[in-house]
């Protein structure tokens, strides 16, 4: 086997509490950073099902000339934000009431007069779909003459995002905490390590070994230990989902990129945190 | 091969390790540097090895010029040369053979190559018996050889030893001293700095001698003169 990936895999036999403990360190930090990550990307497919049922509704002002209407519906049409504006009238509105609400079929058929508004239906582009967009097409469209009212499902588009938003900064907050101290044990062991080793290390510098080939064996080690600690993180989350699954709600679990994404990060706690350290530490032996 | 010209060096914390020394040391040249302990013998080693800075002057070895070498160059330089110490500087939890071997995995040596140049050096050292044995199972002759053959296992043009006899009795010290005189035959420069007239005096080689970081007496430039040092 390589020498360097020996010497490597040797630290652990060396060491096995110390490696232990960064694996762990590494995981914990990085198990925070996915139940939040979970929490945040249920949340996001969370507002985006609501988010595709989001509609703007403009309701008229009654007596509105079809006219006005028509060019009107033109014009949002025209808007950068907007997928599609329909013309809902004062009786198709009642028609698709009837249809839909049947348990008050016998109300709704009894009326004599219309009290349904007519309306213009907008939904936006998938793109557009968050409380920002919609607040301000919101507005535009309050700024025609004969639109009386204008709703949407303002607070759950934005209290979902703020959620997610939250998710979001508390899981990269704790994490990055987490993913300090896991830099401060990885270099911890990479400096016993050294310490250990100094007397090999300084007949390596007497026979000529380079300085990356004696670093290079620490910085692997760093990087086995992250991409460990990476893979458990994944594994806890895994378990954490299933547990969520099983007792509260449906949820989703992390695609495989972002599975990947977490073992890669743990693979860079680890690699940074041993170089931080050994160039350090192997200037003094 | 190793040129010494004007070379100052300073201690840390002021004062002078060595001062205004020059020498020139042939290919193939035995040298004896002499003189009391802390008089500059193993600063001059070091300086050749590139284990400390230059202060002033020039130091050339083998091509290189040592001052103004940049970091990831000095292990270039030190696979030219074998180094030898007082205390061996053996790995205790390997055996010899690997001990010889460390020298050649850790310099990137092919490693199918590497039994065999290990067999090879271990028996001009006359230890290929005790390949398989610890260092903590030789004697401290044994162990010099080991250590000497891993300065050997790189094929270095110098061979630097630092007191290599120092900590052994008289009849290994002979052993070693001999197996320098048979490594120096065979066209390896060697520098032995000691302090061991008795082992000075014995043969006909060039002496070196330095007092208080300056260098008083070399044997190839000076008269020659009947007792080699002042004890």
């Amino acid at each position: 086997m390589n020498l360097t990936i020996r010497e490597a895999l040797l630290a652990f036999r060396r060491a096995p509490l110390l490696s232990a403990l960064s694996v762990t360190t590494i995981a914990f930090s990085l198990f925070v950073v996915g139940l939040f990550g979970l929490v945040a990307v249920n949340l996001q497919d969370a507002l985006r099902g609501v988010a595709e049922r989001v509609e703007i509704v403009a309701y008229l002002l009654p007596g509105t000339p079809i006219e006005s209407i028509t060019l009107a519906e033109k014009d949002i049409e025209a808007f950068p934000e907007v997928h599609s504006a329909v013309y809902v009238s004062e009786d198709s509105a009642l028609a698709r009431a009837r249809a839909e609400l049947v348990e008050f079929r016998d109300v709704l058929q009894e009326l004599e007069r219309n009290p349904l508004p007519a309306s213009i239906e907008v939904k936006l582009k998938p793109r557009f779909r968050d409380a920002e967009h919609v607040n301000d097409v919101a507005d535009r469209l309050r700024g025609f003459g004969f639109v009386d009212d204008v709703r949407f499902g303002r607070d759950w588009v934005e209290k979902l995002d703020r959620l997610r938003q939250v998710a979001a900064a508390v899981g990269l907050v704790v994490g990055a905490a987490f993913a300090v101290v896991a830099i401060i044990i990885i270099g911890t062991t990479i400096r016993m390590a050294v310490l250990q080793r100094s007397r090999e290390i300084a007949i390596m510098r007497l026979v000529g070994a380079t300085n990356g080939f004696i670093r290079r064996p620490f910085l692997l080690q760093g990087a086995i230990k992250g991409m460990l600690g990476g893979l458990v993180a994944v594994g806890l989350s895994y378990g954490a989902y299933t547990l969520i699954n099983r007792w509260l709600i449906q949820a989703a679990f992390f695609s495989n990129v972002q599975a990947l994404a977490i073992v890669g990060f743990g693979t860079l706690i680890g690699f940074f945190g041993s170089a931080a350290s050994v160039g350090r530490h192997l200037r003094r032996v | 091969m190793i040129k010494f010209t004007n070379v100052f060096k300073a201690f840390p914390k002021g004062g002078l390790a060595l001062k205004d020394v020059s020498f020139h040391i042939a290919k193939g040249e035995f040298v004896f540097l002499t003189g009391h302990s802390g008089a500059g013998k193993s600063t001059v080693l070091k300086l050749v090895y590139a284990d400390e800075p230059v202060t002033s002057g020039e130091v050339r070895v083998s091509g290189f010029n040592v001052a103004e070498l940049r970091p990831r160059d000095v292990p270039m330089l030190r696979r030219r040369l074998g180094i030898v110490f007082q205390d061996f500087r053996l790995l205790e939890d390997r055996t010899a053979e690997e001990n010889v071997a460390f020298a050649l995995e850790v310099t990137g040596a092919r490693r199918s190559s590497i039994p065999a140049r290990v067999m090879r050096v271990l028996t001009q050292v006359g230890l290929a018996a005790k390949a398989q044995a610890y260092p903590r199972e030789l004697s401290g002759g044994e162990q010099q050889r080991v250590a000497i053959a891993r300065a050997l296992v790189n094929e270095p043009s110098v061979l630097l030893a630092d007191e290599p006899t120092g900590n052994l009795d008289e009849r290994a010290t002979r052993g070693v001293f001999q197996l320098l005189r048979d490594i120096n035959a065979s066209g390896t420069a060697v520098v032995m700095a000691t302090h061991d007239l008795d082992l000075v005096r014995q043969a006909p080689y060039r002496v070196i001698e330095l007092q208080e970081g300056a260098l008083v007496y070399d044997s190839a430039v000076d008269e020659p003169r009947d007792q080699a040092a002042t004890p």
